[in-house]
């Protein structure tokens, strides 16, 4: 235990200590809100979808945390070579326990991240439907933020080096980002769409959160919250296999 | 005495990566308390070897026996008594040089009280004691190392690996570190276990030398024992004379492109 407590923390720290990471990650998400949130909002308002920017923010949470969550957890690669991760694996812990610990430090960062967002969002206008649901939201926050932190982690795990880092920010990430139903309502779709995203985990985040914070789910709080936890628990435990598998 | 007794026994070790042979049937010993120098051109298998002793790797054949334990069976008890030093700097640039001892000692799970006597005594062991609340990446490469060969000892170590430990350090920084690392064999009984490519540190500090190249021991003693044989002066010739003039191509892997883009990416 103190182990995995001892590498989240420095994760904690180091992410609270860079002031600069914390803002310029917040720089892509707020773009997206306040340009299609407003920009889009009236061309969704005059179809009879109601408002754009009201069903756009948990969407653009899960944005931030699917970014940050598997960027701090390819980061393992830079680790793997030089760095805290080769020191930390010749320390008589187990190989388990750095992989959970390494997990849920960048998880926790990347809540931290979607919740900011989420803070943003409230203070430009956002408002939830039911309060008592907003505990609720931050349990999908947390389980986004661990899927993909362990995705991210098993991904460094399997690469060599780093060359591979930006086909997996753009043949991975973005299509993870938008085919999740993040910016497009899923009720009328066509269905060949419909079945991509249905296979897509981040949609059952998204809609997760769409449903506790807006009441607006597709899929069913129940689905969204038993896909999520599964395919969640799942990467942990691929990502722990492969983690102990690294030759450094 | 206890320093007639082997601390590293190593028989046969061999490690293949496909049809590469690394490190290809080496056997040698380490006395207990001894500084030992593992020399080699590059690509010779100095840092696989560390790596299997060090438990990274596991060897494809041959025996290890760390103050006598197998590092394969009884990993956790070889890693306790070992202490490290990589070539490539492994400490966390974001955090403060306490905060990296801190988090060391809680790693190898060293109780409190002891944690922050031991770090405030290496820490001024190695003069970093007035710069601990800052960040690592405002310190120099030399501090980086004294901080390294402070954090590797903080638990205690039985047999300390360094490998490179001077590399790209000025004569002053190198003769400080080396200082420290004779103080620490001394004071302590620690057995120091290292590699180089600066012949006249080894010659200087190493009570006995191994020479490995193209993956085996071409030769092994004590500095004149290896001087005397090849009727050489300095160890530098002795070297040249053992494992030739012709400098060794190394294919650039995917660590070495790393290393070159982490140095364009650090200076922005």
């Amino acid at each position: 235990m103190s182990v995995i407590y001892t590498l989240w923390l420095r994760e904690l720290k180091r992410h609270l200590r860079s002031r600069s990471r914390i803002v310029g990650s917040l720089g892509r998400p707020m773009l997206f809100l306040i340009v299609l949130g407003f920009g889009l909002g009236p061309v969704f308002a005059r179809a009879g979808a109601g408002n754009y920017f009201q069903f756009l923010v948990p969407g653009v949470i899960c944005m931030e945390i699917l970014f940050t969550a598997v960027f701090s957890g390819v980061q393992v690669i830079w680790d793997r070579q030089f760095g805290f991760l080769k020191i930390t694996l010749v320390a008589p812990v187990s190989r388990f326990e750095i992989m959970l610990g390494k997990t849920f430090g960048g998880a926790t960062v990347a809540a931290i991240q979607g919740f900011i967002i989420f803070l943003i969002s409230l203070i430009v206008g956002f408002r939830i439907q039911n309060l008592a649901l907003l505990p609720l939201a931050l349990v999908f926050i947390f389980l986004i933020a661990i899927l993909f932190t362990a995705l991210g982690i098993t991904i460094a795990s399997l690469l060599e080096d780093a060359q591979g880092f930006h086909l997996i920010m753009n043949f991975l990430v973005m299509p993870l980002f938008f085919l999740s139903g993040a910016l497009f309502p899923l009720s009328e779709i066509p269905k060949i769409l419909l079945i991509i995203v249905s296979i897509n985990p981040l949609s059952y985040g998204v809609d997760g959160l769409r449903g506790t914070l807006i009441n607006d789910a597709y899929f069913g709080l129940t689905v969204d919250l038993l896909v999520l936890s599964v395919v969640t628990g799942l990467f942990l435990l691929i990502g722990s296999y492969l983690f102990s598998k690294i030759q450094i | 005495m206890s320093t007639d007794k082997t601390i590293i026994e190593v028989t046969n070790l061999t490690k293949k990566f496909k049809d590469f042979t690394a490190v290809d049937n080496i056997s040698f010993t380490v006395k207990r308390g001894e500084i030992f120098a593992f020399l080699g051109p590059n690509g010779a298998g100095k840092s696989t070897t560390i790596k299997m002793l060090t438990t990274l790797l596991l060897p494809t054949k041959g025996k290890m026996s760390l103050d006598g334990h197998d590092p394969i069976l009884e990993q956790f008890t070889v890693r306790r008594s070992l202490g490290v030093v990589f070539q490539d700097p492994s400490l966390d640039d974001e955090l403060t040089a306490y905060e990296n001892m801190g988090f060391h000692g809680m790693l190898y799970k060293v109780p409190r009280d002891l944690r922050r006597t031991r770090i405030e005594k290496l820490l001024k062991f190695v003069e970093l004691w007035e710069r601990k609340d800052n960040l690592v990446k405002t310190f120099s490469g030399g501090m980086k190392r004294r901080l390294e060969i402070a954090r590797g000892f903080l638990h205690h170590p039985k047999i300390f690996f360094l490998d490179e430990p001077t590399l790209g350090l000025d004569p002053q920084t190198r003769n400080h570190i080396w200082n420290y690392i004779k103080n620490l064999n001394q004071s302590e009984k620690i057995t120091i276990f290292f590699t180089t490519h600066y012949m006249e540190e080894a010659e200087r500090v190493a009570q006995k030398i191994a020479i490995i190249d193209q993956g085996k021991i071409i030769a092994q003693g004590t500095v004149t024992d290896l001087k005397n044989k090849t009727q050489s002066s300095t160890l530098e010739e002795t070297f040249l004379k053992l494992t030739g003039k012709k400098i060794r191509e190394e294919k650039a892997d995917g660590v070495e492109k790393m290393r070159t883009r982490r140095r364009v990416w650090r200076r922005r």
